[in-house]
């Protein structure tokens, strides 16, 4: 069974470059540009994982974080956090509020298909 | 059924009641809840000023001398009155500088005199043993009376008496075994002992109710009321002639002498000052003692004269002593219950008076005249030893055990010669040496220790020769002629008619001379001597505690330090390892560390180890000790005075402090707000740098994701391949365009850029920015018209290069925002008031007002939502408005949404306006 | 357990201090001479009790009172 992957970032060319990587994995991909949209597809089509960029408009990926893992139906779904901010406090910040991975960018891209691989393949 | 053990076992019953109660207040007291810390507790527990002297000798004094017996408790009501000032000031003074009895006080004030604090004690000790004996005594007495109950004898000659068979002696034993139990369990750095406390105010309260029984009974049940008792005693000449007092100077003299001497002994003697202030839990007990203690002074003589008027009638002639007609009376009433309370309340009297005195007595030996000595000669052992607390409280029990066989000694050899009271009032005379002392010190700072010594041996010495010798001639041991004829047969010399001053009673007589002799050298030898530093520096403490006591640890005069490793184990030989433990635990906590081996070695850690050494041993004492541990440089004379002036000094200089504060507080809130500022900026620039990084990080994301990408696939499809690497060339050019932005932004804010300033033609800068704009236009199908035209424009002072980069800022902004193939942007340009002034219209969607500033802000960037992310760096407009600011201008946008924006700068012209052209009809504008 | 000592307000109670200093001294005039030789006449008396001793009495009483009144009511 195929799993889902929903990336919300707002940055076209990332977007492009994820959707690759993801696709070319064989996993099926939805994009949302902002964090409203990104709740609303959550909401949708309950993807296995989250690629969660945290610049976003609308709401700040930190707060779509928290919306998901406040509800329970998502308790299951995977939240990769990806963002160009790498302080220790926003990491710490991003994995407090319930993220499973937190990627800096930029990201190696071996890595980073590597440890969706894994999210997704373990677990339920 | 009064027989003699039915006695004793009740006495011991009561004794054993009030060891009860003492100890629940002691044990009260260490659990934190004291009992005693009660303003009633404090003024009953005053009245162990009243022992048997009180509860017996008063009715034998009032069956003499009728009112006489009255001053010795007018004097105490006078005095209290004053205590508000006087009294707080002592009990200021001893719990600021833990004091712990009144030879401490003395010898403290007098700059720590070890001198003064023997004096003082060897005087203490030897004037009230003649008092410890009268209780004795009555005590004795009283019970060998009951004892022969119904019949009622008078106790015989104490000399007749084998001595084991002397009831007095082993009641002696019985109070000091007592007195041990009561006083010397442990010992307190403050010398306080709730527990005694408790127990005493208890007694007061027993020997009160005692008296107000039986003078109610002999009032209302022998006689039917005062009335009758002073009518029947009219009929009686010599009783008449008690009713009042003769008409005298004589009687007058005495009378106020002794007012005026009991005034002084409701202070000075050691029993009261230990009760009144170094047991005093709270100054304000003082408010309620003031008048609590007259009225029960005023009660307890209530029925003093029916007592004695009723017993000379119904004894008269049988020879009952007076001193016993409170016990006679209800004795010979058959009222055997109301005899033995009668006997417990006089027993109780006695002990409450014995066990404080003795306990005073005792501390003032052990600190005073034993441990000095000790401490002296045997040096060395003492210092090996770890724990001395028990060696002082040895010393104590020896003591008062010393004390009451002294007591005994002297009942045995004179207790005879004087009734009850005559033999109290020669104590009050020689415990009232110390009140010049005492009052001289807490308000002349010019008393000198050397005035002191002088004062006092003198008033002891006049003592001694006008009362004490002729109380030893009284009895018998002395030749009689000595009183009578002076020694050597010198008439002058009349050890109670001195200098031939006669018409006085001993007592007056005593007091007059030896206040004289007192007071005179005292003030006359202070006045001619100079104090020491340490004098001064204490008679300053003393005279001014209200001014300097509101922190109890003064650092005093130390000067110079010892380490905690020291001071511990010292403090632990005298108080016990485990009490100074705890009180350098507390003192630690009290600044603020968390272990006493934290605390800094400094002067105020000496001055606090003094003080609570000083509470075991005595102030003199103590600061032997510590000063053998402190490497001390005694103050110059100069520097103890500056020391002490501060307080003038700063009084002086208070104004100017208050201003200069004023100054400093403006200053301190001015520097506080520049404080915020700079944190505002340096969060901004934080802010500025998180920023930037992110900027940076996301185009490099794309090129590194995609070079990855490509590298890892060679299978990828060529229209893809191209794809990917157009997006990293452009990636790769946004990040360019972004660092020299970021760059140029930095340069030009820290002023560290280059500026090429030369005269301009404004319509070649626009052309040059049209032209190089121009493949822009064309692309996005944007129109662009223009205003300047080919001929001269007017001139500014700008850099070529940088004028032309904001105009194409505005321009390719312009372009970004308009909608291709509809999009309009016009150049405008105006002179006006010697400024140049551009325009850059389009007519794209707009910003709205509230967004007017914040397009100029770093990385902000308006777009709208509709057409996605905008593009661009969101540093092009700071960097122009910057540069346009550079060169003395402004530059800021109108726009409203939906009516496109107008970016508009204006810069000073370089020259007046004296070549305009057409331009200038424009100008109005 | 000791309770420190509580820093003595002189100033605030002045006013009790002077009152009670006014006692004293009204104490001294009444209970000496020569105002008690006043009462020194022998005979006379209140109820039976003679003149002399319900003088002083009464007027040790009276100051007690006083001081009663002048401690517990600081200010009037």
């Amino acid at each position: 069974m195929g799993k889902r992957i929903l990336i919300v970032e707002d940055e076209p060319n990332i977007v492009i470059s994820l959707e690759f990587l993801m696709k070319r994995e064989g996993f099926e991909v939805e994009v949302a540009t902002d964090g409203e949209a990104a709740l609303m597809a959550v909401g949708e089509s309950a993807p296995d994982l989250v690629l969660l960029d945290i610049m976003l408009p609308k709401m700040n990926g930190f707060e779509v974080c928290q919306k998901l893992r406040a509800d329970p139906r998502w308790r299951g779904m995977k939240i990769v956090m990806l963002t160009a901010k790498g302080r220790e406090t926003e990491v710490a910040k991003g994995m407090a509020l319930g993220a499973d991975l937190y990627v800096t960018k930029p990201f190696s891209t071996k890595d980073l298909v590597a440890q969706v691989k894994e999210l997704l393949g373990s677990g339920t | 059924m009064l027989q003699g053990w039915v006695i004793v076992l009740v006495a011991f019953a009561y004794l054993g009641v009030l060891f009860a109660v003492a100890y629940y207040g002691d044990k009260r007291a260490e659990a934190g809840r004291s009992i005693i810390a009660n303003p009633y507790i404090y003024a009953l527990s005053l009245a162990v000023y009243c022992s048997t002297w009180t509860f017996y000798g008063s009715v034998g004094r009032a069956a003499s001398t009728g009112i006489g017996f009255l001053p010795v408790y007018l004097g105490p009501t006078l005095m209290v009155a004053l205590w508000w000032y006087t009294m707080r000031k002592i009990i200021r003074i001893t719990k600021a500088y833990r004091i712990t009895s009144i030879a401490d006080f003395i010898s403290s004030r007098y700059g720590k005199s070890q001198m003064l604090g023997r004096l003082v004690t060897v005087i203490a000790v030897i004037g009230v043993i003649p008092y410890i004996s009268l209780q004795l005594k009555a005590i004795s007495g009283s019970f060998t009376i009951l004892r022969h109950y119904p019949r009622i004898v008078m106790p015989a000659q104490a000399v007749a008496q084998p001595i084991l068979n002397d009831t007095a002696l082993y009641i002696a034993l019985m109070l000091a075994a007592f007195t041990i139990l009561f006083g010397t369990r442990h010992l307190d750095a403050t010398e306080r002992h709730e527990g005694l406390v408790a127990a005493i105010a208890f007694e007061s309260v027993v020997k009160l109710l005692g008296f107000l029984v039986v003078g109610a009974f002999v009032t209302f049940g022998i006689y039917r009321g005062f009335g009758e008792i002073f009518r029947l005693a009219q009929q009686v000449p010599r009783l008449r002639a008690l009713m009042t007092v003769a008409d005298t100077g004589n009687t007058y003299g005495t009378w106020g002498f002794l007012t005026f001497l009991s005034m002084l002994s409701i202070v000075t003697l050691p029993r009261q000052f230990q009760i009144s202030v170094v047991e005093n839990v709270d100054e304000d007990h003082l408010r309620k003692a003031i008048w609590l203690f007259p009225l029960y002074l005023f009660l307890i003589n209530v029925f003093v004269l029916p007592i004695a008027l009723g017993g000379m009638m119904l004894f008269a002639g049988r020879g009952v002593d007076a001193d016993t007609f409170v016990l006679t009376l209800p004795m010979a009433q058959q009222k055997e219950a109301l005899a033995l309370f009668a006997f417990i309340g006089g027993l109780s009297a006695g002990t409450g008076m014995v066990i404080v005195e003795t306990i005073a007595l005792s501390t003032m030996v052990c600190n005073d005249l034993v441990m000095p000595v000790l401490l002296r000669v045997k040096w060395l052992r003492l210092n090996e030893r770890p724990d001395l607390s028990r060696l002082l409280l040895s010393i104590r029990r020896w003591a008062i055990t010393g004390i009451l066989m002294l007591g005994y000694i002297h009942f045995r050899a004179a207790g005879e010669a004087y009734a009850l009271v005559a033999t109290g009032l020669i104590s009050f005379a020689a415990v009232a040496q110390f009140a010049p002392a005492i009052f001289g010190g807490i308000y002349w700072r010019g008393g000198t220790r050397d005035g002191a010594i002088a004062g006092l041996s003198a008033g002891f010495a006049v003592w001694a020769y006008t009362l004490l010798l002729p109380s030893f001639a009284k009895s018998g041991w002395l030749p009689a002629s000595f009183l009578t004829e002076g020694p050597f047969g010198i008439p002058l010399l009349k050890p109670q008619q001195l200098f031939g001053l006669s018409g006085l009673d001993e007592i007056s007589h005593c007091l007059f001379w030896s206040m004289l002799a007192n007071i005179g050298i005292h003030v006359v030898v202070s006045l001619a001597g100079r104090q020491s530093i340490t004098e001064t520096g204490q008679a300053t403490m003393f005279v001014d505690v209200f001014r300097r006591t509101q922190a109890p640890e003064r650092s005093g005069l130390w000067r110079g330090s010892a380490a905690v490793e020291d001071l511990l184990p010292l403090l632990g030989r005298f108080l016990g390892p485990d009490r100074a433990r705890e009180a350098f635990l507390a003192y630690a906590r009290r600044r603020g560390v968390d272990s006493p081996e934290q605390l800094r070695a400094d002067a105020d850690l000496v001055a606090f180890a003094e003080t609570q050494l000083a509470g075991a041993i005595g102030g003199a004492s103590a600061r032997v000790m510590v000063a053998s541990l402190v490497q001390e440089q005694p103050p110059g004379l100069d520097e103890v005075m500056d020391i002490l002036d501060e307080a003038s000094q700063v009084r002086a200089y208070s104004r100017q402090l208050e201003q200069k504060s004023r100054e400093l507080e403006a200053a301190t809130a001015e520097l506080r707000a520049a404080n915020k500022l700079l944190q505002e900026l340096d969060r901004m620039k934080d802010d500025f740098m998180s920023t930037v990084t992110h900027e940076l990080r996301t185009p490099l994301t794309s090129i590194r994701a995609f070079s990855e990408i490509l590298l890892e696939d060679p299978e990828i499809h060529l229209p893809e391949r191209k794809r990917f690497l157009a997006i990293i060339v452009k990636e790769t050019q946004r990040l360019t365009r972004l660092i020299n932005q970021v760059l140029d932004l930095s340069k030009i804010e820290s002023g560290s850029a280059e500026w090429h300033t030369t005269e301009l033609d404004v319509h070649e800068v626009i052309r040059e920015s049209v032209e190089t704009s121009s493949q822009l236009f064309r692309e996005s199908r944007v129109e662009l018209v223009t205003s300047a035209g080919t001929d001269a424009g007017p001139r500014v002072m700008a850099d070529r290069d940088r004028l032309v980069q904001v105009l194409i800022n505005l321009l390719s902004n312009a372009v970004k925002v308009c909608r291709p193939g509809e999009g309009r942007v016009e150049i405008r340009l105006g002179v006006s008031n010697g400024f140049l002034r551009v325009d850059v219209q389009d007519n794209g969607p707009g910003i709205s007002p509230a967004d007017h500033e914040t397009v100029f802000e770093k990385f902000r960037q308006v777009g709208d939502t509709l057409t996605g992310k905008p593009k661009g760096t969101g540093l092009g407009l700071p960097i122009s408005r910057r540069i346009v600011e550079h060169f003395g201008g402004r530059l800021w946008v109108e726009s409203e949404l939906g009516k496109g924006a107008t970016f508009s700068f204006i810069l000073p012209l370089e020259v007046p306006a004296a070549k305009a052209g057409p331009e200038l009809a424009q100008a109005a504008g | 357990m000791m309770r420190s000592f509580r820093g003595g307000h002189v100033k605030r109670s002045g006013i009790t201090g002077q009152r009670l200093a006014a006692i004293f001294l009204m104490g001294c005039i009444l209970l000496n001479y020569p105002i008690l030789s006043l009462f020194t006449r022998p005979g006379g008396g209140i109820a039976g009790i003679p003149l002399l001793y319900a003088y002083l009495f009464g007027a040790w009483a009276l100051l007690i009172g006083l001081m009663a009144v002048v401690v517990e009511r600081p200010r009037d």
